[in-house]
């Protein structure tokens, strides 16, 4: 597979305040792959797509994007960060869509008859179309989550960061949004950075696995890296990986 | 009772201040920063009232102490917990420096008053030309910087990828509710700023209309107030600024209602 790297660290080192997060990580992304990010709290998942966006500037080392220096507003990433602001309860779904179309540009918030209809394909491509009528205030964390999905998807990324979207979904809506973004990533070529602190509900949907603990990164494909030897090192405490008869892998870890 | 030179100037000069407290409440509310628009008149009276020590025109005074004050709070970061404290601090200081002001006019109480409640009906041709063109300015402005602004104020992190400096937006957004309060103080007065400003934002809020409808209707709902309020107040001869007060709760309990 001669595929160009998505995305490209060199000896990147993060830090925030007088604290290092990430020390002299590099790491490569194949395009089109599908990256699940893992991490004990504060490793610095959510850092490390920050960096992407250049919302947080390495100390030391570069990132590269396509071959390209990483830059603010970065049209071709598609973004969901992980704290969820509850503002504009009365506004609908739709509303809060399109504040985000070309949010960025001064002028006033018209959105033109063209990026309704893009919204309306966002929406529908995560099912989540009668969510897009409702009342913010009145959605549940859960069906908010669906919504800001497909706010990521808008303007067909190339690459798409995902920080906990699975984060309060019920398990099978879980496994249910995990699916639904493999697919659309299929559809549409993209590469996909996914943290979440549940690995089993991306079993099957994620290709590479990215770790962070202390400082240092580990990356790989999903067979090298979910296993009991590296998980347990990772988190700290003994972490059994099953594999089920039906071919599923299932993990667990004790004390966590 | 459009008869009359003074209530003709009141009628004309109310519709400029309607047009920007409309839309600047509208964002107040959505961004829930009508605690920074409260601080903001008080410091505007300090202004007013520095001002009219020194002999210079008190709106001079209101547009240029709240604007420099809005500017300030939007550099000074935002951390909502402990901005609202030192927004609290800096209000009373400002409440302070304008009794102390007043304290050293020669006829305090007919300018606190003024300052205080409201003038509208002894507006200048000179007052509606600055009051005017403080309008057109403001709404330019927000024109402008409107789109950023809703993204920043709906989703502050995906705004700041996509490009968006959140703290020049919340900056330029608090310098403009610095002018709508200035202008609002002329018609109702330092006290009840509120009435005009966040009373029409709240209740086309519960309306839940979209953005620019909202905006719209904060806009009417700001005008309608404002008219209603001098009406009222010619035929019962009870002061404008209550009845503005009086209309503006109603226009906010009578938006609740409909979502019932
Ligand atoms: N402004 C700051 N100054 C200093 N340290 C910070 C600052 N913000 C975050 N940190 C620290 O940086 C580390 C990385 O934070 P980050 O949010 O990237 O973790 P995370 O892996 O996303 O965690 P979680 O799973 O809880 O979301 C944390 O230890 C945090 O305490
Ligand atoms: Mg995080």
């Amino acid at each position: 597979m001669e595929r160009e790297s998505a995305v490209a660290c060199h000896d990147v080192t993060l830090r925030l305040g007088d604290r290092t997060v990430l020390s002299d990580i590099s790491l490569s992304v194949a395009e089109g792959s599908f990256v699940g990010l893992f991490g004990p709290n504060g490793a610095g998942k959510t850092t490390f797509l920050r960096a992407l966006l250049r919302l947080v500037k390495p100390v030391s080392g570069d990132i590269t994007l396509f071959g390209q220096p990483v830059a603010r507003g970065n049209p071709a990433i598609g973004y969901m960060p992980q704290s969820r602001t509850p503002s504009g309860a009365m506004l609908t779904g739709r509303d809060l869509l399109a504040s985000g179309l070309s949010g960025a540009k001064w002028g006033l918030p018209w959105v033109s008859r063209a990026g309704m209809a893009e919204i309306d394909a966002a929406l529908e491509g995560v099912d989540a179309v009668a969510l897009g009528r409702r009342r913010l205030g009145a959605l549940s964390g859960g069906e908010r989550q669906r919504l800001l999905i497909a706010q990521a998807l808008l303007g067909s990324p190339r690459l798409l960061l995902l920080d906990e979207p699975l984060a309060s979904l019920d398990p099978a809506r879980m496994r249910e949004v995990a699916l639904l973004l493999r697919d659309v990533a299929r559809r549409l070529g993209m590469t996909v950075i996914c943290s979440a602190h549940d690995i089993n509900p991306l079993i099957g949907v994620m290709d590479t696995v990215l770790c962070l603990a202390r400082g240092r990164a580990r990356i790989g494909p999903v067979d090298e890296i979910v296993t009991e030897p590296v998980l347990s090192e990772l988190y700290g405490v003994p972490v059994e990986v099953c594999h089920a008869p039906s071919g599923r892998v299932l993990v667990s870890a004790d004390g966590l | 009772m459009l008869a009359y030179d003074f209530m003709r100037m009141a009628f004309a000069a109310s519709a400029c201040v309607a047009v920007l407290a409309g839309p600047v409440g509208w964002f107040l509310v959505l961004r829930g920063q009508s605690f920074a628009g409260h601080a903001l008149s008080h410091i505007a009276f300090a202004g007013a009232a520095g001002a009219a020590l020194l002999g210079i025109s008190p709106l001079a005074g209101l547009l240029g102490a709240a604007v420099l004050a809005g500017g300030a709070m939007g550099l000074t970061g935002r951390d909502t917990g402990e901005r609202d404290v030192a927004i609290g601090m800096v209000l009373s200081l400002a409440m302070g420096f304008g009794v102390l002001f007043l304290h050293l006019m020669p006829r305090p109480a007919v300018t606190a008053t003024a300052l205080l409640f409201g003038n509208v009906l002894g507006v200048s041709g000179g007052m509606l030309v600055s009051l005017a063109g403080a309008a057109v300015a403001g709404l330019v402005a927000l024109g402008v910087l409107s789109r950023p602004l809703l993204f920043a104020s709906l989703q502050p992190e995906l705004a700041e990828a996509r490009g968006v400096s959140l703290r020049l937006v919340s900056t330029l957004f608090l310098m403009l509710v610095g002018a709508a309060t200035a202008e609002c103080a002329q018609i109702t007065g330092v006290l009840l700023v509120f009435t005009l400003m966040v009373g029409p934002g709240a209740a086309a809020q519960r309306l839940g209309l979209a953005p620019l409808a909202g905006i719209g209707c904060a806009t009417v709902l700001a005008l309608g107030e404002a008219w209603g309020g001098l009406a009222l107040s010619w035929w019962t001869d009870w002061p404008v600024s209550f009845w503005i007060a009086v209309l503006s709760v109603a226009a906010f309990l009578l938006a609740g209602l409909r979502r019932l």
